[in-house]
């Protein structure tokens, strides 16, 4: 390979490299390399000519994004149906550019829709803001909220770029109960978070 | 019979006909040019290139040319309205002009007629291909004068400049052609390389020629009329529209002329390849079209070739390659070519000329080792010494700091 003019071989300060790279211009003088060699790059266009491409015909070829890509974020449930969000805000706090709006509410005995005292009544996040930074799912204390692989968030209008809670919620796996339900009797919500509530009770199931 | 008086024969409904075909030629091929060579870049840089518009995106020129017209036609303010209108059509009536003497085939018979496919040939053809492309300069001169904005008065001096000394390599290296064919008829040359192409008797006026086309053309790596990064978009800055549309099919379409030139100057025209010519019988003659259209694009592939490889040249690197190097290099070739034409015209025994071509190889072997030597001196001047150590305080150069740190 040539040696860079401007990069000094010996640390002497530069002053010499400089000094020759400047005489070297002065001159019009840069080294030239022999003809055949500066062929070469005509060999490696024709050649690159017959590899294969590297892009994608991306509408009909859908390559699978890495495994841990930041796309759309997800609202988590609990195996037996009930939400992961306790409403806390902490990802709208934690959110740089101020992307997520939570408005949290009471849960209460007839209207269950987490296990513990509060729920996310109102969900936004509006996704021509979010910079897919990752930040509120660091902040998450319940693991509510994820994010998925989704990365098709092109839309016409602003109004369909902010996503509401309906949106964001995560797909009713089987086995699992539409909130707002009772949690399993005799659990409580720390149960919950250790993971061992598994499904819903027999008794909430719908026949 | 020769070709022109052939031609002279043509009734004028005929030569309406080829001339309107010579144009659908034209559009056509600019049409598939312009998707070639997105395509052959985007190859040359891994990519796929247009895909979308029709079958592997071949419509791709066409949908751009309506997107183009169908846009809004901008003329600014403080442009010289009427010239800048003209401009553009100069540079595009130009560069169809140059393929009026362009054969494309040899004899064939056109709706019961015996013809060849040429508009015409003149007795100064090449002359008059040389005087049109001087006149598309016209166009680019007067867009960039015209739009009554820096940007594209410089670009178009600079390009204008470019064409200019480009041209006069360009006219040199012809000049060898003319010695050798004795015509400047297209026709006339094509005739006089039926033994050997004149892109291999004549190698470095082929080579001259190649250069100067891709200068002639405004195309990369000379470019630089154009150049993105310097001048926007160089004369053609502020047109918009059908306008932009029309400096942009001239563009294309020069391209395919000084290709067309190239393939009837030096690569035998619309003859076959050497051991195919049974071919150009095929199809009642109309197959020496294919040959003619191969070379074409062929040379296109050159085109694209060299943008896909090769930066842009500075301005100066590159008026100092034109006048300096191709200029002074047509000039001996002529000489060269000349004297040696002289000498088997005039019936000198072999020995004698063997004798003149030995004695100009040895010289320009010479100037080339005098050449190198000078330059390898001039290398050994400037090689530097030590520089003294400087009267400032400067920190401790770390190899000094190793060695005082271990002994």
């Amino acid at each position: 390979m040539a040696e860079n003019p401007i990069t000094p071989r010996f640390p002497d300060l530069g002053l010499t490299a400089a000094a020759k790279a400047e005489k070297k211009i002065k001159g019009q003088e840069l080294e030239a390399k022999s003809f055949f060699a500066q062929l070469q790059g005509f060999w490696v266009t024709f050649i690159t000519m017959f590899k294969k491409v590297t892009t994608v015909n991306y509408p009909e070829v859908k390559e699978p994004t890495a495994e841990r890509f930041h796309g759309r974020h997800q609202l988590n449930r609990y195996d037996d149906g009930l939400e992961k969000c306790i409403g806390c805000e902490l990802c709208a706090w934690a959110c740089p550019a101020d992307a997520i709006m939570v408005e949290g509410a009471d849960n209460t005995d007839t209207e269950r829709y987490s296990p513990g005292e509060r729920y996310g009544k109102v969900y936004q996040i509006n996704y021509l803001r979010c910079v897919f930074c990752g930040l509120c799912i660091e902040a998450c204390p319940t693991r509510a909220l994820t994010m998925t692989n989704e990365y098709e968030l092109a839309d016409s209008t602003r109004e369909k770029l902010i996503f509401e809670k309906d949106d964001l919620l995560g797909p009713m796996r089987a086995g699992m109960i539409p909130a707002p339900h009772p949690m399993y009797p005799g659990t409580t919500d720390t149960d919950y978070y250790k993971g061992a509530v598994t499904g819903p009770h027999p008794s909430q199931e719908v026949k | 019979m020769k070709i022109s008086e052939l031609l002279g024969t043509d009734p004028g409904w005929l030569i309406t006909v080829k001339a309107l075909f010579i144009f659908v030629l034209c559009v056509l091929l600019t049409l598939v040019a312009i998707w070639g060579e997105r395509r052959l870049v985007a190859r040359m840089q891994q990519r796929l290139g247009p895909n979308r518009v029709g079958p592997f995106g071949l419509v791709q020129g066409l949908a751009d040319g309506v997107k183009l017209a169908l846009k809004e036609d901008l003329i600014p303010a403080a442009a010289d309205r009427i010239i800048f209108v003209i401009a553009p059509i100069i540079s595009v009536t130009a560069c169809f002009l140059a393929f009026a003497v362009i054969p494309m085939t040899g004899v064939v018979y056109l709706f019961g007629h015996k013809t060849a496919m040429q508009l015409t040939d003149i007795p100064v053809g090449v002359l008059y291909i040389l005087a049109a492309a001087s006149f598309g300069v016209y166009g680019i001169v007067l867009a960039g004068w015209s739009s009554g904005s820096t940007y594209p008065l410089l670009g178009g001096l600079r390009s204008s400049a470019q064409v200019i000394s480009y041209e006069v390599a360009m006219g040199l290296s012809l000049v060898a052609v003319f010695i050798y064919s004795g015509s400047m008829s297209t026709s006339a040359i094509i005739e006089a390389q039926h033994d050997w192409w004149f892109a291999v008797v004549l190698f470095p006026s082929f080579v001259i020629y190649m250069i100067s086309m891709v200068g002639e053309t405004n195309r990369a790596p000379f470019d630089l009329a154009e150049a993105e990064g310097e001048l926007v978009g160089g004369f053609h800055t502020e047109y918009s529209s059908l306008k932009f549309a029309l400096f942009f099919l001239a563009e294309y379409v020069n391209i395919i002329g000084v290709s067309a030139l190239a393939t009837t100057l030096f690569l035998g025209g619309y003859h076959a390849l050497p051991g195919l010519t049974f071919t150009e019988q095929w199809w009642g003659g109309w197959f020496t079209m294919i040959w003619f259209l191969a070379k074409v694009v062929a040379f296109f592939f050159v085109f694209v070739w060299l943008r896909g490889t090769l930066p842009r040249l500075r301005y100066d690197q590159f008026m100092k390659f034109g006048w300096k190097v191709l200029i002074p290099v047509s000039l001996v070739w002529i000489l060269v070519v000349a004297t040696l034409r002289v000498l088997s015209q005039q019936n000198t025994p072999k020995a004698a000329t063997l004798g003149f071509a030995a004695g100009v190889v040895i010289l320009i072997l010479a100037g080339t080792s005098l050449y190198e030597r000078s330059q390898k001196k001039s290398k050994a001047d400037d090689a530097i010494g030590e520089f003294p150590a400087p009267s400032f305080p400067v920190p401790q150069i770390p190899s000094q700091r190793a060695e005082q740190l271990h002994g």
